[in-house]
């Protein structure tokens, strides 16, 4: 089995920045979805991020407030799933509630560096 | 213990009922290898429930605020431990992510998982790799909120020897081979035997009045009730035997307070009065041995069989020794042991007589096991006596007096003794 990366981006990726109320449902959905995940043995880990962030850029290591990238691009979290294949990394992804709001699942495997 | 407020027995009572059910709450959280963080917890708890209530009162749903404190503290350590710590293996990745810490904890302590964790707790502390004694001492600590001083008590041992029985058993829960779980249908039975017995062993610590603490002995006997009443709640474990032996534990103990008399001393079943018998603890001792039915009934199914024959007997005289009998011979057929065998010889002298039942005692299987048990020669010296064979009687008796560690029976066999010097 492989490790495949999940990067949530914009749509509900941090149910953290919502109302209550909003937030009390949305984290329903995702606990739900990550809890069946785990049930199949997939889980491995993940956590939501704070919405601000530093950028730290280039030779000169210049630090820059942000990234504040568009709604639809922020990251607001990742998730590590164990899959066969990308094929099944895209299939597991598609129970995400981030899809309900237009949200964006980047999937993308865990390089095993070679020896 | 009498002497405290009614407050402060409320607190008491209700820190006991609820230690149990945190400290297993909380092994399910941080895993089995982590007992003594779950331990500690609940200390915590309880300590910061005992220093606020002093100021604030007790609140309106104690339990709810304990449990509380407790799943906030649990939040806590895991949050700063995360990395470092082993928690238990399947809810550990779930607990390991902010997406699903607080839900997933908030999941654990519901009601019904609660429930399940005693269980799981019980299965637990009897696993087959720690000793049966080491296996009682850990029910009493985790499961029925004793401290050291008062096991001790209950076992009437060092609290040196009490801490070493602990010892044995925390290791193997450090060692990360105790499963949190009540055991899948095939080895469910064997492990609830083992469950059974711990419970039954808890049970007759109480039961068998070895100390002159009345309180400690009915805590002992309650809880053994209370843990065994558990097992019937919950499906998997709601077996016959456990009905048998719940049945078994209600009756004996409907006895306990015509057991003694004023000063202490033990009344045997021939001299108890029995006006003094709990007709309560009778009707549900009744109640879960008809809920007990099976076509294979277990030992315990027969020893309350036998239970409920004494209970119906109006008078010692009216007992039905007949019954009685084929119920033993059941048991010497199917279980037989040393003891079981003893006690049958002792109806056979109700029905023919005390030389038949010294011949029958004679010919025991594997009587030499016996040969520390004090009943053994209690209940010679018994028949001997009466056969008027006073000298035979006073000897046995003084062999049994050096053979038993209780109080109360070495005084039941002086007075015995006495009888002998005098006829």
């Amino acid at each position: 089995m492989k490790e495949f990366l999940y990067l949530f981006r914009g749509g509900d990726s941090n149910p953290g920045q919502r109302s209550p109320e909003q937030m009390q449902l949305s984290m329903q959905k995702w606990t739900q979805w990550m809890q069946e995940l785990a049930q199949k043995g997939k889980f491995v880990g993940g956590q939501p991020l704070t919405m601000d962030g530093k950028t730290v850029k280039g030779k000169a290591k210049q630090v820059t407030d942000g990234p504040f990238a568009e709604g639809k691009e922020m990251i607001g979290g990742y998730l590590i799933v164990k899959a066969d294949d990308y094929n099944e990394a895209v299939e597991l992804s598609k129970g995400c509630p981030i899809f309900e709001n237009d949200g964006i699942v980047e999937v993308r495997e865990i390089q095993e560096m070679p020896s | 213990m009498s002497t405290q407020s009614p407050v402060a027995e409320t607190i008491d009572h209700l820190f006991r009922h609820e230690y149990g059910r945190l400290t297993s709450v909380l092994t399910r959280i941080f895993g089995t290898r982590n007992l003594e963080l779950a331990e500690d917890v609940v200390q915590d708890t309880l300590l910061k429930a005992l220093e606020q209530w002093r100021f604030s009162g007790i609140p309106n749903n104690p339990s709810g605020w304990l449990y509380k404190v407790a799943r906030n503290k649990a939040l806590d350590i895991i949050r700063r431990n995360k990395v470092q710590q082993k928690f238990a293996d399947d809810v550990a990745p779930l607990l390991k992510s902010e997406y699903t810490l607080i839900p997933v904890l908030k999941e654990l302590f519901d009601e019904a998982e609660i429930r399940d964790d005693v269980l799981r707790m019980m299965f637990a502390c009897c696993n087959p790799e720690i000793p049966s004694e080491s296996q009682v001492a850990l029910i009493l600590k985790t499961l029925c909120g004793f401290n050291i001083e008062e096991i001790s008590r209950a076992f009437l041992a060092q609290q040196e020897t009490i801490n070493k029985r602990l010892y044995r058993a925390r290791q193997q829960f450090r060692s990360g081979d105790v499963k949190f779980e009540i055991p899948s249908s095939r080895q469910l039975e064997d492990r609830l035997d083992n469950v059974l017995t711990s419970l039954y062993l808890l049970f007759n610590e109480g039961y068998n009045s070895s100390h002159s603490d009345h309180l400690i002995r009915n805590d002992l006997v309650e809880e053994a009730c209370r843990l065994c009443y558990l097992l019937t709640e919950n499906p998997k474990t709601d077996l016959p035997q456990v009905n048998a032996l719940l049945a078994l534990m209600l009756m004996h103990a409907s006895r306990l307070k015509a057991r003694l008399d004023a000063d202490e001393n033990i009344l045997l079943l021939e001299k108890q009065d029995r006006a003094l018998w709990d007709r309560e603890l009778i009707r549900r001792g009744v109640f879960f041995f008809e809920r007990a039915l099976t076509e294979e009934p277990s030992s315990y199914h027969l020893q309350a069989s036998i239970a409920l024959q004494h209970v119906m007997a109006p008078t010692f005289e009216e007992t039905d020794w007949p019954s009685i009998l084929h119920l033993y011979n059941l048991l010497t057929e199917r279980f037989p042991s040393p003891v079981v065998w003893l006690n049958r010889a002792i109806v056979v002298s109700r029905i023919e007589g005390p030389q038949k039942a010294l011949e029958e005692i004679e010919k025991i299987p594997g009587i030499e096991k016996l040969s520390n048990y004090y009943l053994l020669p209690a209940t010679l010296g018994d028949l001997n006596f009466r056969l008027k064979k006073y000298k035979e009687a006073y000897q046995y008796f003084e062999k049994a007096f050096s053979l038993t560690q209780s109080n109360a029976e070495k005084k039941l066999l002086r007075g015995k003794m006495n009888l002998c010097k005098w006829s």
